[in-house]
This record gives structure tokens, C-alpha cells and sequence, in this order.
């Protein structure tokens, strides 16, 4: 499997360039070479130490590109990059390069761009067509997010939560084409828990798995969406959501709470019911009162609407839906739903009209319109 | 990330421009010139921000088409009187945000037109229909 080899060495070559001193834009350029140069190669003959192979080749790509500058450029990088003494590995470097990935002077799209590349490994071309964007127009933000972050200071980790934001919104981009982000971006999550102990990494970490897990059940055959109260739990994979059970727990474990560990609490209560029917939702409501008290965003808010409204009844959970902005996203979905748990079924149909309106994805529209057709059919 | 259409209408519900605009063959074949090389630097600028997607002009004639019945051949109608709404050309753009979307689409309808002066024509943005995302609770 030379493939996944070269995609989890890539981010540890490019730590130790940049330790070494080189410019991460150039010594970016020079690993992907590196790794184009190992994929033509090593299939006849594979490096005793691809790392250290890896290093050596990057590093002479490196001086190559910079021949065409001055003598006196060239001596310093000499310098910096004769091979030290002993082994190559030196302190993991995934925080360093993931936080000068997503450092905050990016916008969002430019860090995802940068991070599935320089840390993640993928190619121009595979993360342009993963985004549905041409090649050219993905090269461009790729180099624009390594001009932004060049020079800026790299010795030590920047803030993490700004990296697991980036991680979490490749999460959520799923599977679009051939790549799939939603896997990649659990790859570089568990690189990171690796080296971190912070507990906002194992709890990203495993909200990523719970989700992951439903993923056979979240989509029809034909591609139209499976609610969650509707999904064949059979489909569920439980061994991951053993696996991120058991991360979740740990994480808990050193007292201190933050979203992703919350969001996490709450997809675990879901997964660990056996039927929607068996869904502890008053603990699910306690868990985003928390969140409230954590972020206290909209999308947070709506969300407890429906946990509310499953314990204190529909009514209830519409008082709640009412007190929210109306441009909020998806809240006519929320407020059909809670309409028809509450009988109201001419409301329930034309809020889920409205929302098939506005609904920001095809999916969306599809399956609220059918929902408005059901109860319209039922009439 | 979201992508929008950038649609450039040859008229429309709204007046193409506040205040009218020359028509375009009235205008001196420099400036005629320089309106196509602002549109070409806009594209270029949008691909060296790394949010261009695709652009294309469309021949303002089109034709309606529909089915009619098994074995028949397409009904068609058309070309249609000058009262119509016509598309001229799009712009896809895949950008971080809707105000980043209008700011590229002000741009769009700044391009110079009679005398040098800025169109100021409307350009409608339209959202795509994206993927859902995977954490929905």
C-alpha cells in the first residue's frame, strides 16, 4: 500500500524541511515532487527507510528549485538542509504543520484547500474535483493559502480549536466525488489525538466516528435521504461506534467539557439506542443545554427545539422553534415536524413546503417535498 | 464553500441598468473592446483568487422545445419578440461566502461601457443547490 504510506509520511517529511528552516511554500512543492518521484519509483524498488529516503529526495528537490536563485541563497539552504546526524524522526510535527495550515489570516476554503494537501497528501487534481472545481482554480487557492502563511512565525503550535474547525468542516463536506473527505478527514483527526491530549481532539474524533458509523444507513440506494429516526439500525457500524464510545469516554474522563465532546455525548445517546422509540432524550435535552451554555448558537438552539419537543411534547418544542430567528436554516423543517407530531397536519404540509423552498441542498428539498406530499395525499 | 451563478441577462424584470443603457452597437468599437477585456480580467482574477469555476456567453437566440407524444417530433418555439427575458452568459464561482458571491458580481457590473462610464447593469445571483452535510444533530 505504497499509496496510504506516502500520504501518511508526506506531512513528516514537510515537518522536517521546516524545522530545518526551509520556506513551507517551497518545501511543500518540494515533497509533493518527492512523492510523484517515490509513486514512478518505488514499486520496483521500494526504499529499507521510506522516510529517510523520502527526506533526502524532498531536500534535493528543494535545492534544485532554489539553483536559479543567488550563491548566497543557495549556501544558507545547504546549511539547513545537510542531513543531521541519526534518525530523522524527531518530534511529531502534525500540530505544528496542521495549526500553519489552518492559521486564522486563511479563509475557510483556502485552509481545507491547504490542509488536504500539505498534511493530507492528495493531489491538486484530486482535491479539485472533490470541491467540483477546476484544476487550475484549485492550484491557485493552494498557492494563494501558502503565500498567506509563508513567513508567518512556525516554531511552535498555534491555536488547536482553530485546526479542528477546519477538520470538522472537511468532515461535513462527505463524499462528493472520488475522494472521500469525510474519511480523510478522520485519518488527520486521529493523526492529531495521536499527539494531543486535548480532549476537543478526542471528542472531534469521536463525533467524526459516530456519524461515520451511520453512513450506510443515511442514504437510500437510489441517494435520497434516511432520517435518522428512520435508519436501519442494523446498518449502523457498531464496531466504530464502540470505538468512539470508548474514545468519548476517556475524553470525559479529564473534566473538561467543550462542543465537540457534547456533540459527541449526544450522537453517542442516539447510536446507543436500540430503536428510535428507545432514545433517551431527556439526557440528549440535558446534553444541549450544555451546549447552549457552551456556544449557544442558533443551529444549537434549534436543535434542543426537536430534543424539547421529543421530551415536553411538540407543543412545547414549537414555543421554542417560535423564538428563533425565521431565516434561520431549516427551522420551517423543524416546525413541520413538531406541527404534525401535534396533529396539526394542513401547518405540518405547508411548513414543509416552505422549507422544501428554501432548503439549501437538493437532497433537503427532495425529501421535505415529500413529506409536504404525504400529508397533502393524506388530506 | 458554496458555488453561485453570476447570470448576466440581456433585459430583465428589472430594467437592465438603472437608467437605461446605450445599446451596445451604438457604442465606439474601442469601448466595445475595452467592456470584453474588462470581462476577460475579471475571469482572470477570479481564477488567480482560486474562485473561478466556469463562464460561458450564449447566443441570444433560443428556441423553446418540448415533448409531444411518442413518435412525434419536438415541438418548438421561438425565436421569441425582443419584450423577453434573455440570458447572455453566466459565471460560476465557488467562494466562502453570498457576500463574497455580490462582490464579485458588483465587479461583474462595473465593466465600462458608452464612454468609459460603469454599466452599473444588474447581474442576478443564484445559489447552487449544494450536498447535505454529514453532521445534521
Amino acid at each position: 500500500m505504497n499509496e496510504e504510506l506516502l500520504r501518511d509520511l508526506a506531512p513528516r517529511v514537510l515537518g522536517v524541511l521546516v524545522r530545518r528552516g526551509a520556506d513551507f511554500a517551497a518545501a511543500e512543492d518540494a515533497v509533493q515532487e518527492a512523492l510523484l518521484e517515490a509513486v514512478r519509483r518505488w514499486p520496483d524498488a521500494r526504499p529499507d527507510e521510506p522516510l529517510g529516503w523520502l527526506v533526502t529526495v524532498a531536500g534535493r528537490k528543494l535545492i534544485d528549485a532554489h539553483r536559479a536563485e543567488s550563491a548566497r541563497h543557495r549556501r544558507e539552504l545547504r546549511v539547513h538542509l545537510e542531513p543531521e546526524p541519526g534518525p530523522t524522526e524527531q518530534a511529531d510535527d502534525t500540530l505544528l504543520l496542521l495549526s500553519r495550515c489552518c492559521h486564522p489570516s486563511l479563509t475557510p476554503a483556502s485552509a481545507i484547500a491547504l490542509t488536504l494537501r500539505a498534511v493530507g497528501g492528495l493531489t491538486t487534481a484530486q482535491i479539485a474535483q472533490a470541491f467540483l472545481v477546476p484544476e487550475a482554480t484549485m492550484a491557485q487557492r493552494i498557492s494563494r493559502a501558502k503565500r498567506t502563511v509563508t513567513g508567518a512565525q512556525f516554531d511552535r503550535p498555534g491555536d488547536v480549536h482553530a485546526v479542528l474547525r477546519v477538520l470538522y468542516l472537511i468532515f461535513n463536506e462527505g463524499f462528493t466525488g472520488e475522494v472521500d473527505l469525510a474519511e480523510e478527514a478522520i485519518r488527520l483527526t486521529r493523526q492529531l489525538a495521536a499527539t494531543s491530549e486535548d480532549p476537543e481532539v478526542a471528542g472531534l474524533l469521536a463525533l467524526m466516528l459516530l456519524h461515520h458509523a451511520r453512513r450506510r444507513a443515511r442514504r437510500t440506494a437510489e441517494g435520497a435521504l434516511v432520517p435518522l429516526a428512520e435508519q436501519d439500525r442494523s446498518r449502523w457500524d457498531t464496531a466504530m461506534v464502540a470505538e468512539a464510545v470508548d474514545i468519548l469516554q476517556r475524553a470525559l474522563a479529564k473534566d473538561a467539557l467543550g462542543e465537540y465532546q457534547a456533540q459527541a455525548a449526544i450522537a453517542a445517546l442516539h447510536a446507543d439506542a436500540a430503536s428510535a422509540e428507545e432514545t433517551d432524550w431527556p439526557q440528549i435535552l440535558e446534553w444541549y443545554d450544555e451546549l447552549m451554555r457552551l456556544s449557544g448558537s442558533p443551529v444549537v438552539a434549534l436543535n434542543r427545539a426537536v430534543a424539547l419537543g421529543e421530551v415536553d411534547g411538540p407543543l412545547v418544542g414549537l414555543r421554542a422553534v417560535e423564538q428563533l430567528d425565521p431565516e434561520l436554516p431549516r427551522r420551517d423543517a423543524v416546525a413541520a415536524y413538531l406541527h404534525e407530531r401535534a396533529g396539526d397536519l394542513a401547518e405540518a404540509a405547508r411548513c414543509y413546503a416552505l422549507a422544501a423552498e428554501k432548503a439549501p441542498t437538493v437532497a433537503e428539498r427532495d425529501h421535505l417535498t415529500k413529506q409536504a406530499a404525504r400529508l397533502n395525499a393524506g388530506r | 464553500m458554496a458555488k453561485y451563478l453570476l447570470l448576466k441577462h440581456y433585459r430583465s424584470g428589472h430594467e437592465i441598468a438603472p437608467g437605461g443603457l446605450v445599446p451596445m452597437d451604438r457604442w465606439a468599437p474601442e469601448e466595445i473592446e475595452a467592456h470584453m477585456a474588462f470581462m476577460r480580467q475579471v475571469a482572470d482574477e477570479l481564477r488567480e483568487s482560486g474562485e473561478y469555476v466556469d463562464g460561458q456567453a450564449l447566443s441570444p437566440e433560443g428556441t423553446f422545445v418540448r415533448y409531444d407524444g411518442e413518435g412525434r417530433p419536438p415541438v418548438t418555439d421561438g425565436p421569441f419578440a425582443e419584450t423577453k427575458d434573455l440570458i447572455a452568459g453566466w459565471m460560476v464561482v465557488d467562494v466562502d461566502s453570498q457576500e463574497r458571491a455580490f462582490e464579485a458580481a458588483a465587479r461583474l457590473s462595473s465593466a465600462p461601457g458608452a464612454g468609459g462610464r460603469p454599466i452599473h447593469e444588474w447581474i442576478e445571483v443564484r445559489p447552487f443547490l449544494g450536498e447535505p452535510p454529514v453532521v445534521t444533530e
